[in-house]
């Protein structure tokens, strides 16, 4: 079982296709250190082994260092998910002696212009390859999260090609999945078919190719595919997200889900949130699913697909996934999908806090 | 696929990969980036031994005055286990 603890919005970065809510949690409804410690102390003996510290940039928390300390301290294992802004070298032997686990840093593209152009900073390129390379002579695990999307799928081998040189363990590939952020970005990031297919090839290469060497993990888009994602293990089995304010997630995105109302580790223990909290029960196994999800073979399998990819598209979130061939809005989603890759020179929307800046614009080659 | 590891190799999880006795599901568990590993008994039993000291002939004899088994069995077992975790960039193998 695992915990996302996104221990700020706050980010220096913003990316179009951040995961984060739209509405951000401001720094003055954050978490305080012992509350946070009381939340990885509850979370272990819930029966949780990974801890993701994420954010927004978790390294914008002055307190990461301590954070660490009590996350060892509940023996769990920590993943500190970073943009590597805001990391220096002796911040990072720091968390390092302070027992971190694993360091999970993102890669926008594989070289200045584009990782700058799609992290929204500049100069931020240089940092996550020195970050890198700190994370390395530590000893630590290093990750490198990739997310692609039309403009940067086609430098998916240099991406590969970056981790290994960057003497990374794993590498982690997700196509841009159109929450948060990324819906409003649906035109300008959508990969066509063919990118997702020679996706696929070139994934399935590097695996052979770097057996020992390099793991590949790979999150293919589904907007393409014959059958939906399945739901992280399904709905509220293995995992839980807790928000910068406090609120109980069963997934990231959940709050995209008009009616369902989440709970503040502020008010109720963990574990009863866990187990007996209207938002976590309300997609619990399989009682709750519609025709054909309902008598489906694949439900065990899928769980139905996303229900907030359900919500946004079908406006329910009950519904069977749009993303499944046997959904009726299927052949629709295709379509708007096809239509929406084939959109030329798209005005990016970049992450912010309310203040906006002038949108940028992406060039289609 | 198994790789070739001399006797005198020695084995040793990397950073960031560490066991650990999960008392909710009674099981030892195998804790690295991203994935939880469920061990079984042997796997558990092989684990034990790897310090990143003992060389791989030693953790064979190791395991071979603990359990009453053949040291080819024996040896191949690990030899599977741990080639598996080092395609999994779990463990390194130091060879002299
Ligand atoms: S509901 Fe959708 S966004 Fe949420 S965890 Fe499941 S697949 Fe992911
Ligand atoms: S009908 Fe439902 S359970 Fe069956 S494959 Fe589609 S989404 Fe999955």
């Amino acid at each position: 079982m695992a915990m996302l603890a996104e221990l700020t919005h706050r980010c220096p970065l913003a990316c179009p296709y951040c995961s984060n809510p739209v509405d951000l949690v401001r720094r003055s409804g954050e978490l305080s250190t012992q509350e946070w410690v009381d939340v990885f102390r509850q979370a272990a003996d819930l029966g949780v082994l990974h801890l993701h510290l994420s954010g927004g940039e978790p390294a914008a928390r002055h307190d990461l260092e301590e954070l660490v300390a009590a996350s060892t301290g509940a023996e769990l294992y920590s993943n500190l998910i970073t943009s590597g802004v805001g990391l220096t070298e002796a911040r990072l032997e720091k968390l390092a002696a302070n027992g971190l686990d694993h360091v999970q840093l993102s890669l926008q593209g594989v070289d200045h212009e584009t990782a700058d152009l799609y992290g929204g900073y500049k100069g931020g390129f240089d940092r996550k390859i020195a970050v890198a390379g700190w994370t390395v002579k530590l000893g630590l695990p290093l990750t490198i999260n990739a997310v692609m999307h039309r403009h940067n799928l086609s430098t998916l081998d240099l991406m590969i090609d970056l981790a290994v040189d960057l003497g990374a363990r794993r590498l982690e590939v997700a196509t841009v999945q159109f929450h948060g952020w990324a819906e409003k970005n649906k035109a300008a990031l959508m990969p066509t078919r063919e990118q997702v297919q020679k996706a696929g090839e070139t994934v399935h290469a590097g695996r052979r190719r770097l057996k020992g060497v390099l793991v590949i993990d790979y999150v293919p888009a589904d907007y393409y595919a014959t059958y939906p994602k399945a739901c992280m293990g399904g709905w509220a089995s293995t995992s839980l997200n807790i928000a910068p304010d406090g609120q109980v997630l069963p997934c990231h995105a959940a709050p995209t889900i008009p009616w369902l109302t989440f709970d503040n580790v502020h008010e109720r223990p963990l574990k009863d949130i866990w187990m007996h909290s209207d938002a976590f029960n309300a997609f619990r196994g399989d009682e709750w699913m519609q025709e054909p999800c309902r008598s489906c073979a694949r439900k065990a399998v899928d769980f139905g697909g996303c229900r907030c990819q359900a919500m946004a598209l079908a406006g329910d979130a009950a519904a069977t996934d749009p993303a499944c061939s046997k959904s009726t809005l299927h052949a629709d989603l295709l379509a708007a999908a096809e239509a929406a890759s084939s959109t030329r020179d798209a005005d990016l929307t970049y992450r912010r806090m309310p203040t906006l800046k002038q949108p940028l614009r992406t060039h289609d080659a | 696929m198994t790789t070739e590891i001399p006797e005198t190799a020695r084995p040793r999880l990397l950073k960031g990969v560490r066991t650990r006795f999960d008392k909710a599901r009674d099981t030892w568990l195998l804790l690295a980036p991203e994935r939880t590993l469920e061990l079984d008994a042997v796997a558990a039993a092989i684990l034990a031994e790897v310090d990143g000291e003992r060389s791989f002939g030693e953790v064979i004899d190791v395991l071979m005055a603990k359990y009453d088994a053949p040291r080819e069995r024996i040896s191949a077992d690990v030899r599977t286990f741990l080639s598996s975790l080092v395609e999994r960039r779990m463990l390194e193998i130091d060879v002299p």
